[in-house]
């Protein structure tokens, strides 16, 4: 399972507002489709995920099945200090991830 | 619609032979050649656009692990794939001195696997596939498509050709009717595009995935009613050469973005 992770600008003042983009790698299954014989495949999305910075969560999504495999998450916050995002996100199978980036705050 | 196209093509096909000494007949004029991406939506185009927005980027990334995983991997041969598999791409299908075969990139890199590097072979469309042939198909990205259809090549060409004109499935129509002769006019909500092999593995929207060119001609194949071909059929490796050629000149995209 791959993920990308972009911060957007990449060396951020203290105070400015950082973008940050999340692309993870997941089939994204809504249950509602159908095998080769008829059977239903089982739904299994990420239902969670959440961005934590230094330790403080700073955006939480619930996922659901409208949304499209390999979710593209955007959203922004404030460049604090220097330090580490970490992103953590589960399916419905119960399978949990997580990824860290650094964040370089400049004076 | 398809009746005039249809005698025109006719003869045209009947001209082509004539001047197959010098050259092939191209039916879109090299000045003329359009990427898919260019008879794409703007939402479509700006997905691929952003390396980073765009999901085939997945791909390549996965590719680059597994380029470098395990004892013989990828890497102890080639070292680094942006250097060693720069343009390598646009010379795809080609044809593989020791078995005389026509190989696409993907039959490349599984050969590469079970005869030199001991591995498992791979699936057709499974993602390790893929993300390696995305690896190495994106280290040619701007460079021009220019394979060759000489020698032992040219009969495989000369049957892609055949295959590209002649009329298959329940729609009964080639894919001339659409791809030289209708380009750029709507088919239902769609725009039907030249039909070029310059962007895969592509991330399809509708797929939700990447996928390969044999994919994208089984749905080719799928929508005029016609019997899809097993993956790994010579006849996919055949009309993809066709369609390199026709192609040629047209920089490589890999990954491409299309709905």
């Amino acid at each position: 399972m791959a993920v990308r992770i972009q911060v957007v600008p990449p060396r951020p003042k203290r105070g400015e507002i950082v973008e940050i983009r999340v692309l993870i790698q997941h089939n994204m299954e809504t249950g509602y489709r159908t095998d080769m014989v008829g059977g239903v495949i089982p739904r299994n999305c990420i239902n969670v995920f959440s961005c934590r910075y230094n330790g403080a969560e700073v955006f939480r999504a619930d996922l659901s099945p409208g949304i499209s495999a390999n979710p593209l998450l955007q959203f922004h916050t404030v460049a604090e200090a220097s330090g580490e995002l970490e992103f953590s996100w589960m399916d419905d199978r119960g399978k949990q991830d997580s990824e860290r980036a650094r964040i370089a705050v400049s004076e | 619609m398809i009746r005039p196209a249809a005698v025109w093509f006719v003869a045209a096909a009947l001209a082509g032979p004539g001047i197959a000494a010098g050259g092939q007949e191209r039916h879109i004029a090299l000045g003329d050649l359009k990427s898919g991406i260019a008879f794409s939506s703007r939402d479509i185009r700006a997905m691929q656009e952003d390396d980073f927005s765009n999901p085939a980027m997945l791909w390549v990334e996965k590719g680059a692990k597994l380029w470098a995983a395990g004892a013989r991997s990828c890497a102890s041969c080639h070292g680094e794939a942006e250097k060693s598999m720069r343009g390598v791409a646009t010379r795809y299908p080609a044809i593989d001195r020791g078995s005389g075969r026509l190989l696409s990139l993907g039959d490349r890199i599984m050969q590469c696997r079970s005869e030199r590097q001991g591995a498992p072979a791979l699936r057709h469309e499974s993602d390790e596939l893929l993300s390696l042939t995305a690896l190495v198909a994106h280290q040619s990205r701007g460079m021009p498509i220019g394979v060759s259809i000489e020698g032992p090549a040219r009969p495989h060409f000369e049957a892609g050709r055949e295959f590209f004109f002649r009329r298959i499935g329940q729609v009964d129509i080639a894919c001339t009717h659409c791809h030289d002769a209708n380009w750029g006019k709507t088919l239902f909500a769609e725009t039907i595009s030249q039909g070029h092999p310059n962007a895969f593995p592509i991330y399809r929207t509708e797929w939700q995935t990447a996928g390969s060119i044999e994919r994208r001609l089984r749905a080719c194949l799928s929508g005029i009613r016609a019997e899809m071909l097993p993956y790994g059929a010579p006849e996919y490796r055949d009309l993809e050469l066709y369609l390199a050629w026709r192609a040629q000149g047209l920089p490589i995209e890999t990954p491409g973005v299309r709905r």
